[in-house]
């Protein structure tokens, strides 16, 4: 139940945690290489890569530019289609627009495919608290639910838990379920119990992978087929994504679903491709009788205002960067206490959360670059991890940009008071000069423990002897060697 | 009422600070066609065979039969899998066809207020038949229209989905399919592209079929194409 209470303010102390948990590095180390290999293997083709990563980056971004007017189009195509659109500005608005759905059809369960929006908005717990029950049915999702627990990955979200743990979370909490560590058994179990819940339900609940404003169309991809139960059964669908998931035209979903499933799980496509437009018509014997979407803003336009950072609303949530990152293979998902972890957690939980709780995000780097080489729509993710460092340390933003929630979340006066000795320091020759006389012949006092350098490196101690002593003692030198023997100069010069 | 003020309000909110957003440059208008034109095209086999190839690939179970004998194909897949409650659509385009050939009692057809017996359709159904309105060569890929004739649930809830896919019908991508049968201009509710048997991996990487939909998938794939097989 622990994994409830993680917030992003405790990155630190929660990555040295994780550091030491063996168990979790090698599960998290194991899955991670099984999907880096797996997306390799996809894309054998670098020059194939690059165009299709070129075509997807310019299908978002030709998106985002036309935002407003894509969202205005959606949304009329999607009421011509008798789908309800709402907007929600905060989680709050967002979770209301739920409470009064629900409570409109007197529903008690809701069934919910994948959906990294409904987490961002803690739907499960919202809706506990007006007395609905809302089941994940995606299988990881699941098992984590049963368990109180929360998801690690944003494509595989049980990585962390192993087949033996399960069997014990079925055989707890899934009445009648034996104990089994087989597999097969275990999938079977968990669905038969939510065939039961499917048929139950008055609604369902989905994210969307993609929205596509020509059509009205809604777009969602999946192997397991809980998506189409939770789309196809309940008599309500309410679908839920942020306000930056829509694309202008529907061909310009098969590129961008070629680059999400390939980056994400190494597959060419998805079991399902789910393109829904609109309830069920007259004469249709199944399908949802009422259709909502629910767009949600949560700091999406703070990232969308200011063009330094609008690139990351690029982002089609394929994972491939978290894969592929070094801190988040070591630290594992639940240490960023964020919705979305990894480097995409990095640079879009401060839009989200404000840089106060998520300063230490973007720190959580080594700026190797893997995440931006994999982003199939080439956001370039450590260049914005640099932007939100350099917000985070300055209140005021000098290039005169508006500040971002949060700004200056990590400022410290102490680092401002250095930089400004720094400064003086380095712009004054004399007093240049007596800082490094003093400072080579104090070298013995510099401490042994310097907090933050040391964690990780031997201390750091300034040389005997400056780089000026240093030229000065060579010339004296060569001086000495010229006065000795001035017919060996030409040849000694050229070894300097 | 309260609510949808305050929506009109979060509405107008959020698209005026997307207006008033600095412009960004003028963004290329992406070129999906010519991205697909100059794309590596795989050219071993015939469209039908790379299809096979594929769809077997996703573990879908391809049988061939010709272009009058369909039916029978499908009947003795039932046989073979001892399908014995069987669920179709009576106006689906193959509905009459399946009808005749199929026995009666093994056989229940899809109308009325059949849907709203959840119960039925969830535990005492062995397999739904669907046609489809296209094949994907490249992925091994059915898609599939449902709609009056054929639920969405046909195809998804039954544990065995046996589709009949028509040869003529393929297509390299699912651009090309989209394209040519203007899907944009006429957009069904539903639009589902199968590729093989429900799956998942979410129990330590180890994958397992059958996880919410169907654990089999069947497709009797007809050749009707004009020069019989092989034709691409
Ligand atoms: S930032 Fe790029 S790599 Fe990471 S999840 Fe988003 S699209 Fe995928």
């Amino acid at each position: 139940m622990s994994a409830h209470t993680h917030t992003p303010e405790d990155f630190k102390p929660r990555s040295r945690e994780a550091l030491a948990d063996p168990r979790l590095r090698a599960n998290f180390r194991a899955t991670m290489d099984f999907l880096v290999e797996r997306r390799a293997a996809q894309f054998a083709d670098p020059a194939e890569y690059a165009r299709l990563r070129d075509l997807g980056e310019a299908i978002r971004r030709h998106a985002l530019a036309n935002l407003p007017e894509l969202l205005e189009q959606l949304e009329r195509k999607l009421a011509q289609r008798g789908v309800q659109v709402h907007y929600a500005e905060t989680i709050e608005e967002a979770q209301e627009i739920f409470a009064e759905i629900a409570g409109c059809h007197g529903a008690r369960i809701m069934v919910k495919g994948k959906s990294m929006v409904s987490e961002e908005i803690g739907l499960n717990q919202a809706m506990e608290e007006c007395g609905v029950e809302c089941i994940e049915t995606d299988m990881g999702e699941y098992i984590l639910q049963l368990d109180g627990d929360r998801p690690s990955h944003i494509i595989m979200p049980a990585i962390h838990k192993s087949k033996e743990d399960i069997a014990d979370i079925f055989a707890r909490h899934i009445p009648g379920a034996g104990h089994t560590e087989d597999v097969n058994e275990l999938i079977g179990i968990a669905r038969k119990a939510l065939r039961r819940k499917f048929g139950q339900a008055q609604i369902g609940v989905s994210g969307v992978n993609f929205l596509v404003a020509e059509t009205g169309t809604l777009v969602l991809v999946e192997n397991e087929g809980n998506g189409r139960m939770c789309t196809s059964v309940p008599d309500v669908h309410i679908a839920i994504t942020g306000i930056e998931k829509v694309v202008e035209k529907l061909e310009h979903v098969p590129p961008l679903i070629s680059l999400l499933t390939r980056s994400a799980t190494g597959q060419a496509i998805t079991t399902y491709v789910n393109l829904i437009t609109g309830p069920r018509r007259p004469g249709e014997l199944d399908g949802p009788r009422e259709m909502h979407l629910v767009l949600l803003d949560n700091g999406r336009t703070q990232a969308y205002r200011d063009e330094r950072f609008r690139s990351t609303l690029q982002c089609i949530r394929c994972g491939a960067c978290m894969n592929h990152c070094p801190v988040y293979t070591r630290v594992g998902g639940l240490t960023y206490g964020t919705t979305y972890p990894g480097p995409i957690g990095a640079i879009i939980s401060p839009h989200l959360q404000g840089l106060g709780a998520t300063r230490d995000l973007p720190t959580a780097s080594s700026l190797c670059g893997a995440c931006g080489e994999v982003c199939p729509v080439g956001i370039p993710i450590p260049e914005l991890l640099m932007r939100l460092r350099e917000a985070a340390r300055h209140p005021v933003d000098e290039s005169g940009h508006p500040p971002l929630r949060g700004q200056g979340a990590a400022a410290s006066q102490l680092e401002r008071l250095a930089w400004k000795g720094w400064r003086i320091l380095y712009s004054n020759s004399r007093l240049y000069r007596i800082f490094a006389w003093l400072a080579t012949r104090l070298r013995w006092l510099t401490p042994a423990r310097q907090p933050g350098w040391t964690q990780g490196r031997t201390p750091l101690r300034p040389a005997p002897h400056s780089l000026r002593d240093l030229l000065a003692a060579r010339r004296r030198e060569q001086a000495a060697l010229q006065a000795a023997a001035p017919s060996a100069r030409r040849s000694g010069a050229g070894t300097g | 009422m309260i609510t949808s003020l305050k929506q009109r309000r979060a509405r107008d909110n959020i698209l005026s600070r997307l207006r008033a957003a600095p412009q960004s440059a003028q963004e290329a208008v992406p070129d999906v066609a010519a991205y697909y034109r100059e794309a590596p095209v795989v050219t071993a086999g015939s469209k039908v065979e790379r299809f096979i190839e594929q769809a077997t690939y996703w573990h879908a179970q391809v049988v061939e039969a010709g272009v009058d004998a369909w039916p029978e194909a499908v009947l003795k897949v039932a046989q073979d899998k001892q399908l014995r409650r069987i669920l179709l659509g009576r106006d689906s385009p193959i509905g009459d066809a399946l009808g005749r050939v199929l026995p009666p009692d093994w056989t229940t057809w899809y109308q009325g207020d059949w849907p709203l017996c959840k119960p039925h359709l969830f535990d005492e159904v062995d397999a739904g038949i669907t046609s489809t309105v296209a094949g994907i060569a490249r992925t091994g890929t059915l898609v599939l229209w449902p709609g009056a004739a054929e639920p969405r649930t046909l195809s998804l809830v039954p544990p065995v989905h046996i589709a009949v896919l028509f040869a003529s019908s393929l297509h390299e991508t699912w651009l090309d399919a989209a394209t040519v049968g203007n899907w944009s201009a006429r957009m069904p509710t539903n639009v589902v592209l199968v590729t093989g048997p429900s799956k998942t991996a979410d129990i330590q990487r180890l994958l397992v079929y059958g996880a919410h939909g169907p654990c089999e998938l069947v497709i009797v794939l007809v050749h009707d194409e004009p020069a019989g097989r092989g034709t691409t």
